[in-house]
């Protein structure tokens, strides 16, 4: 260190031409007046200095906010023309948290979010973490997680329902305890929100899950297919459908499929076509219930007013929604319009009664298809003619 | 009664442990293992006949040792050692046509035992979650290991048309993981660093090498025809599996995971087939009902502790996050005394 030549920048507050050196020009020097540094040794630096700040700071505290730093001018102003050395001794509380209190405070943030119960709580809570970082926990053949859709899925989708949609459940009592069955709804909205509520709903009521089946499209998309497949969903093909009817599980399906979800404002809750009615013989094959759901409310929450056909075909998606609010307002256009929402699950349509062949005889299958989307559909204007107002 | 049982495509680890072990069942008097190069490991019980089933001398070894159950196992997936995908399409299709061709004029042949592999169903965003026997692949496979074994099942249907007095059982077998085998999964899960393809979370089925070897021998010894899917108990995600090996990954876009893959291959660092890449990207399930129903079949080992055996010997010492989280556990009931 001591053999390199040390050029500083600048002249360290001293006066001079900005060389660092350690003698300034004597023009400099006749600016600057007597007590200017002569030695270059690193104490007269810090020591010339504070005396400058002390006069500038001193007269700025009382003229803003006298109240807060009236200690310290004092302190600080008188020091100055003999500078002591310097003390630790008369500092007031030092600036940091003891432990003691960080412990305190933990613990009742503990108390505050795990309840009094707050050991074995987070005892629980370690341990399911444990399993997340260890890979330790399970999943079912379609790559549905219980552990995380319980926990985390469907504790953020309550408040929503209740809170922002204010979901109005109806005929809860048609999904039946146990065994196999079909939800059929309408499909809005622009984003499948709808498909998530009824999850929600679902779940909370009867603590079933609603194994929704999504279009090849989620499962093409990345980060979604992960999020579909952990929370239950599976491909809308007829395999999975009867798979997962036989094991006895609850499956949604939204036959109108993208022609529903991304329909225009203007043909809000008119039924769109149920597809090929894939899903009636799925029931008929495996004979469980199909029980109709109408959904009232989810049309508002994304108005879609435009699209661009030439921009969705380039990405490969089926639209690009323009909302009033969504590329406008950019991502606060993303936030739903709080509608009021009513969900009604009609009467289940048997299908046991049947025999296998039927799910062979197109006839049939077009018959019950249009028997499940005449029932959605008259709900829904029954349901709309009861609501008062969109956001009521 | 006892056998006489020819194994194809010795030379590989999978298929002369298996060869060894079929030798010591007491159903089978003699086993043959054939192959263009001699098994490097202990051959145990079974004779070794240099042969290469590319060409017909290979209807001479099964009439000389009077064969009468065929054991196919000589499908490679990666062209490896032997060199080109050139080479690779060689060894796997024309040595199934000719090893075909020459079983088709044995008299004595009771049984062909063909083990293909469940990659004939290929991987995509339209596959059901499981796969049965009756499905096919959703896109027909246009290149590679896929495309090979797809042709290859349909020679060993028509061989199965023209001799129907041959009992034909073929075995899908899920990805075949272990301690001992060398495959492009196996390799890749070897990685020090694990790329995978980010925004998607496959989901895996695997199949102990034990199990591959006891249900290759339950074929043989079973009189059963037909078709099976064979594969562990349950699924596992591509991430819970790198969690369980503490492995550190990085997650690239498809298309880098595809370029690194074949790069790894050209340097010989590691085995990355092409269709290992849809694989790592959307998963495939096959569903095992037929195995137990009617093959009567009961793996030993499940996807999941199949992995776990493979992962031992990897040493996998326990990650970052799970030292701080026992930590933290340990410290638990001594926390609010501070």
């Amino acid at each position: 260190m001591g053999d390199a030549e040390i050029i500083p920048i600048g002249t360290r507050g001293r006066p001079g031409r900005g060389t660092g050196k350690d003698r300034p020009s004597s023009a400099a020097r006749n600016l600057a007046g007597r007590p200017a540094a002569r030695r270059p040794a690193p104490a007269p630096a810090p020591a010339a200095v504070p005396p400058p700040p002390p006069p500038a700071r001193a007269p700025a505290p009382p003229r803003k906010r006298p109240p807060p730093r009236k200690s310290s001018p004092t302190t600080a102003a008188a020091p100055p023309p003999p500078r002591p050395a310097t003390t630790t001794q008369d500092r007031g509380a030092t600036p940091g948290i003891p432990v003691g209190d960080w412990l305190a405070a933990i613990e009742t943030a503990a108390v505050e979010v795990f309840g009094d119960e707050w050991e074995p709580a987070l005892a629980r809570f370690l341990a399911f973490l444990r399993r997340r970082v260890t890979g330790e926990y399970a999943i079912d053949e379609y790559g549905f997680d219980a552990e995380i859709t319980d926990r985390f899925v469907m504790a953020a989708l309550r408040p929503i329902a209740q809170k922002w949609f204010r979901i109005d459940v109806r005929g809860i009592e048609n999904i039946p305890a146990d065994g196999g069955a079909l939800v059929v709804s309408n499909h809005s909205g622009t984003v499948p929100v709808d498909g998530l509520m009824a999850m929600s709903v679902i779940f909370d009521h009867t603590g079933r899950h609603l194994r929704p089946l999504g279009a090849d499209l989620v499962f093409k998309t990345p980060l979604i297919s992960v999020i579909a497949r952990k929370t239950g969903a599976t491909l809308a093909c007829n395999e999975d459908a009867e798979r997962m009817l036989r094991g006895g599980e609850l499956v949604g399906v939204w036959p109108e499929g993208f022609k529903g979800i991304g329909k225009p404002f203007s043909e809000r809750y008119k039924l769109q076509r149920f597809g090929r009615g894939g899903f009636v013989s799925a029931a008929l094959h495996t004979g469980v219930p199909i029980v109709p759901l109408s959904v009232v409310g989810a049309e508002e929450i994304y108005p879609l007013v435009g699209n661009v056909p030439a921009l969705a075909r380039l990405l490969g998606v089926p639209y690009i929604p323009i909302t009033p609010l969504f590329p406008l307002l950019g991502p606060l256009g993303l936030v739903p319009l709080p509608s009021k929402w009513l969900l009604e699950f009609g009467e289940p349509i048997r299908t046991d009664e049947l025999d296998d062949a039927a799910a062979d005889d197109p006839m049939l299958v077009f018959n019950v298809t249009d028997q499940v989307r005449e029932t959605i559909q008259q709900t829904l204007y029954t349901l709309l003619m009861e609501r008062d107002s969109v956001f009521g | 009664m006892g056998s006489v049982v020819l194994v194809t495509g010795v030379s590989r680890d999978i298929a002369r442990r298996f060869a060894r072990s079929v030798a010591a069942h007491p159903d089978v008097d003699r086993v043959v293992g054939v192959d263009v190069v001699p098994p490097r490991g202990d051959i145990g019980g079974f004779t070794f006949h240099r042969a290469d089933i590319r060409n017909p001398v290979i209807a001479k070894v099964i009439a000389m040792e009077d064969v009468d159950t065929v054991v196919h196992m000589s499908i490679i997936a990666t062209p490896g050692s032997a060199g080109g995908r050139n080479t690779m399409k060689e060894l796997n299709v024309m040595g199934t046509m000719q090893l075909l061709a020459a079983a088709q004029r044995a008299p004595g042949l009771r049984a062909l035992v063909v083990k293909s592999t469940t990659t004939v169903y290929g991987a995509g965003p339209r596959d059901p979650a499981m796969f049965t026997e009756d499905m096919g692949p959703k896109r027909l496979p246009r290149s590679g290991y896929a495309k090979d074994v797809y042709e290859i099942e349909g020679y060993v249907r028509g061989f199965a048309r023209r001799r129907p007095d041959v009992r034909v059982t073929m075995l899908r077998a899920a990805n075949v993981i272990g301690p001992h085998v060398q495959s492009p999964l196996t390799s890749y899960f070897r990685l020090p660093v694990i790329p995978t393809v980010a925004g998607f979370d496959p989901r895996l089925q695997f199949l102990h090498e034990d199990d591959l070897s006891a249900v290759l021998g339950h074929a043989v010894t079973t009189d059963v025809r037909g078709t099976f899917n064979v594969a562990g108990d349950g699924v596992l995600l591509l991430s819970q599996a790198l969690r369980r090996l503490h492995r550190p990954t990085v997650p690239l876009p498809g298309f880098a995971v595809g370029g690194l893959g074949s790069l790894l291959r050209q340097a010989r660092a590691a085995d990355f087939s092409p269709e290992q890449l849809g694989f790592l990207t959307y998963g495939r399930g096959v569903d095992t009902t037929r195995m137990r129903s009617v093959l009567g079949f009961d793996p030993a080992f499940s996807t999941a502790s199949a992995f776990e055996d493979f992962g031992r010997e990897m040493s996998p010492s326990p990650g970052v996050r799970e030292k701080v989280i026992d930590g933290l556990s340990a410290a638990l009931p001594g926390a609010d005394r501070g």
